[in-house]
């Protein structure tokens, strides 16, 4: 049996030289995405996955692994086997988008008018 | 809560007192499963719920301060078994998962019931507390009820284990209500409904969804209340529980973490 300065894991009398076995394959529950919304209207933000026995349980989970701190208004779990993903060997399709600029939101005309109201809130504020 | 005579103060320590010495020693107890949980999601989960129930003592003992008594951390750490009014349910040994999440299950299904009740008392303080937890408390209810329907409804083995949770753990459960000295005063001043309604509550609350698991109720005839913990008469397990509790508190009390 295994003795610990932890008086709790001694009292559960663990068999030192147990052999565990392996898990079979697949013999596990299965694994949700979790999705957390931090305020109403606010969008679901993946956070990570939980594994439970059915998607009631793996919201539970997923309130106490993800929800247990800070402020949350809303909670989704989605079965990871029904996420539909690009390939990794198919990556090259994004090669190029980390250079047009012209579609990244920051380049609008616009952006000179927002620049200029902030500035000038920033000014009244002072 | 000057508008109440001494009585119905004397009323109010007695319900904060069994209150939050059954919400330590279940949190307390119901902790020793960190790190030992059947799988890390519940093992997390087990815990959270652990540190908020001694969260939720922590506050019923501050009430308990502010009406005259020792502060939280003395009125915790250093009493004796015979002090302490918990009911029997919450001392015993964690045993097996089974009996452990039968526990929580008539628990907590006792808690959320007394803490929505609350939310109306006439003592402000503890009606602002009622109402700031009953949403911690309702998802340990749903904690519990589901894993209560998924294991009853699982395999021969887990069914039969938790029937026999339900068996050991049912007279324990009705010992949740036992009447303290101060009944009257607490219904008449409006501080609490009582032990007697709040049973009545949990049973129509509780025996429908284990019903709904397949579980049987033991028969009425053998309903037998495990008594005496409000009133200081304790198991034997509970007294080597607090010397555990209270080990770093009696090495040095100014001990801050």
């Amino acid at each position: 049996m295994i003795k610990s300065l932890d008086p709790r894991i001694t009292r559960a009398n663990l068999d030192a030289d147990k052999q565990i076995d392996p898990l079979k394959h697949l013999d596990q529950f299965q694994t949700y995405e979790v999705f957390h919304q931090k305020k109403r209207g606010q969008q679901h933000v993946h956070v990570g996955i939980v594994h439970a026995p059915n998607a009631e349980m793996a919201l539970l989970y997923a309130k106490e692994q993800y929800a247990r701190r800070g402020i949350t208004s809303n909670i989704w779990v989605v079965p990871s086997e029904n996420v539909t993903a690009t390939e990794y060997f198919d990556d090259d399709i994004f090669a190029t988008t980390g250079e047009k600029t012209y579609r990244d939101p920051g380049t609008y005309k616009v952006i000179d008018r927002i620049n200029a109201y902030k500035k000038r809130i920033a000014k009244n504020q002072n | 809560m000057d508008f109440f005579n001494e009585k119905h103060v004397a009323a109010a320590k007695e319900l904060l007192y069994k209150m939050a010495d059954d919400q330590l020693i279940i949190g307390h107890r119901n902790s020793e499963w960190t790190g030992l949980g059947p799988l890390l999601e519940e093992d997390i989960a087990f815990s959270s719920m652990a540190q908020d129930k001694i969260g939720q003592s922590e506050h019923l003992y501050n009430l308990l301060h502010d009406l005259g008594e020792a502060d939280a951390d003395t009125v915790a750490f250093t009493r004796n078994a015979e002090q302490f009014h918990c009911c029997h349910l919450v001392e015993h040994p964690i045993g097996e998962y089974d009996f452990s999440l039968m526990r929580h299950f008539l628990f907590d299904m006792a808690e959320i019931l007394r803490f929505e009740s609350l939310v109306t008392s006439t003592y402000e303080n503890l009606a602002q507390i009622a109402k700031k937890y009953k949403g911690e408390i309702k998802y340990h209810t749903m904690h519990a009820n589901s894993w209560i329907q998924q294991l009853s409804n699982g395999n021969e083995e887990s069914k039969a284990r938790m029937q026999s949770a339900l068996n050991n753990t049912w007279n324990l459960g009705l010992g949740i209500f036992e009447d303290g000295p101060h009944e009257e005063a607490l219904i008449e001043s409006g501080i609490f409904k009582g032990e007697a309604a709040l049973k009545e509550e949990w049973l129509k609350n509780a025996i429908p969804l284990l019903v709904k698991a397949g579980l049987t109720i033991p028969s009425e005839s053998t309903w037998n209340p495990v008594l005496g913990g409000r009133k200081g008469h304790h198991t034997e397990h509970l007294q080597p529980l607090l010397s555990e509790m209270t080990e770093v508190y009696a090495i040095d009390p100014s001990a801050d973490w």
